[in-house]
């Protein structure tokens, strides 16, 4: 992508080095945006066959609005039912703390300061929470000037969102529609979501090492603990590995 | 607590983190450590729900259609498949091999 954004900029004449930059950030959006605006559709599946109706569904999509969360929250309930309420809860918040740091790097690219008052607008400052997950932040972090990212980031942002709600209300219905949702494998689906969000994140031996080990306590601890409770406890491998600065390759070389 | 109350708490806090990295000045999750306790956070969650989803049914652990869906999934994103596409195929392994049995 950074190349691609190099040539584009050294192709385009000096004045055109803008508008070269910002089309290249709405066509990183775009493509980002529609692609994982699609997967929509099997949350809104999974969260009807966890038991959620469509408002409660679309509800999700609409506000929490973080598809790691809302896979989390849905995946908890589909196991445990109402009775592990505040582990899916925990578990949709924990996940949301990556969203804190992402605000973080966003803040000063997004935020349009007011010359007269010198302070930005308090609905701009919501509306660029609201969209701040993986795919905006990513596609903002990937272009070259905070121009073409501040593009990257809305086009993206919004791109998802109109395309995340109106598919998990697709996939919603969809899941209404089928019924028996374990002779359709969904319950496979959900695993395997669960596993193309983690995908990208194992570049890392560290990740691969926590991934490991906290997919191995999950497992021990499921027949002794409430249903819920068993990702929780795995959560504490991050802390310690992260803690420590354990299985750091990169330190060690 | 009904389905309704989980789902407005956890999306209250959810939300609300949001809004704490735009409107919070930075500092405490900008140093090395807690960041890469975030990170981490976000790899084990994801890693036990993945065990969890595969492995689990209540409290027990069985091991049925699902685990080779699962293998599949991961043979899929490595060769880098989209997605969506690796959901859907996820979903036909474990219904077809449920069929057959």
């Amino acid at each position: 992508m950074d190349e691609r954004t190099a040539a584009d900029a050294s192709a385009a004449g000096d004045g055109d080095d803008v508008a070269a930059e910002r089309s290249t950030a709405v066509r990183d959006s775009l493509a980002v945006g529609l692609a994982t605006a699609i997967y929509g559709v099997s949350f809104g599946a999974l969260a009807v066959a966890a038991g959620l109706d469509i408002w409660q569904t679309c509800f999700l999509s609409l506000v929490m609005f973080t598809g790691g969360s809302q896979f989390a929250l849905v995946g908890v309930l589909a196991s445990g039912g109402v009775a592990a309420g505040w582990s899916a809860i925990a578990t949709a918040a924990m996940l949301g703390i990556r969203n804190v740091v992402y605000g973080m790097r966003m803040k000063p690219i997004v935020d349009d300061v007011d010359p007269a008052t010198g302070r930005g607008s308090i609905w701009r400052r919501v509306a660029a929470a609201w969209v701040t997950i993986d795919e905006s932040t990513a596609v903002a972090l990937a272009q070259s000037n905070d121009r073409a990212a501040r593009m990257g980031f809305w086009v993206t942002g919004i791109t998802i969102f109109v395309g995340w709600n109106l598919t998990t209300l697709a996939g919603a219905l969809i899941g209404d529609a089928i019924g028996d949702t374990r002779a359709w494998g969904l319950d496979a689906a959900a695993a395997a979501a669960f596993l193309g969000l983690l995908w990208p994140r194992l570049k890392r031996f560290q990740a691969g090492a926590v991934a490991v080990a906290a997919a191995v306590v999950a497992t021990l601890t499921t027949p002794v603990l409430m249903p819920g409770l068993p990702v929780l406890v795995a959560a504490v491998v991050a802390v310690v590995v992260g803690w420590f600065n354990l299985f750091d390759r990169r330190r060690a070389s | 607590m009904t389905t309704w109350h989980i789902i407005l708490i956890a999306s209250a806090a959810t939300l609300a983190l949001k809004l704490v990295g735009h409107l919070v000045p930075a500092g405490f999750l900008e140093r090395e450590r807690p960041a890469r306790i975030a990170d981490l956070l976000t790899v084990a969650l994801l890693a036990a729900l993945i065990a969890v989803q595969t492995l689990g049914a209540g409290q027990e652990i069985v091991v049925d259609a699902r685990v080779p869906a699962v293998i599949v999934a991961a043979a899929l994103y490595a060769l880098r498949v989209p997605f969506i596409v690796v959901v859907a195929v996820a979903a036909l392994v474990a219904a077809g091999i449920r069929a057959l049995a």
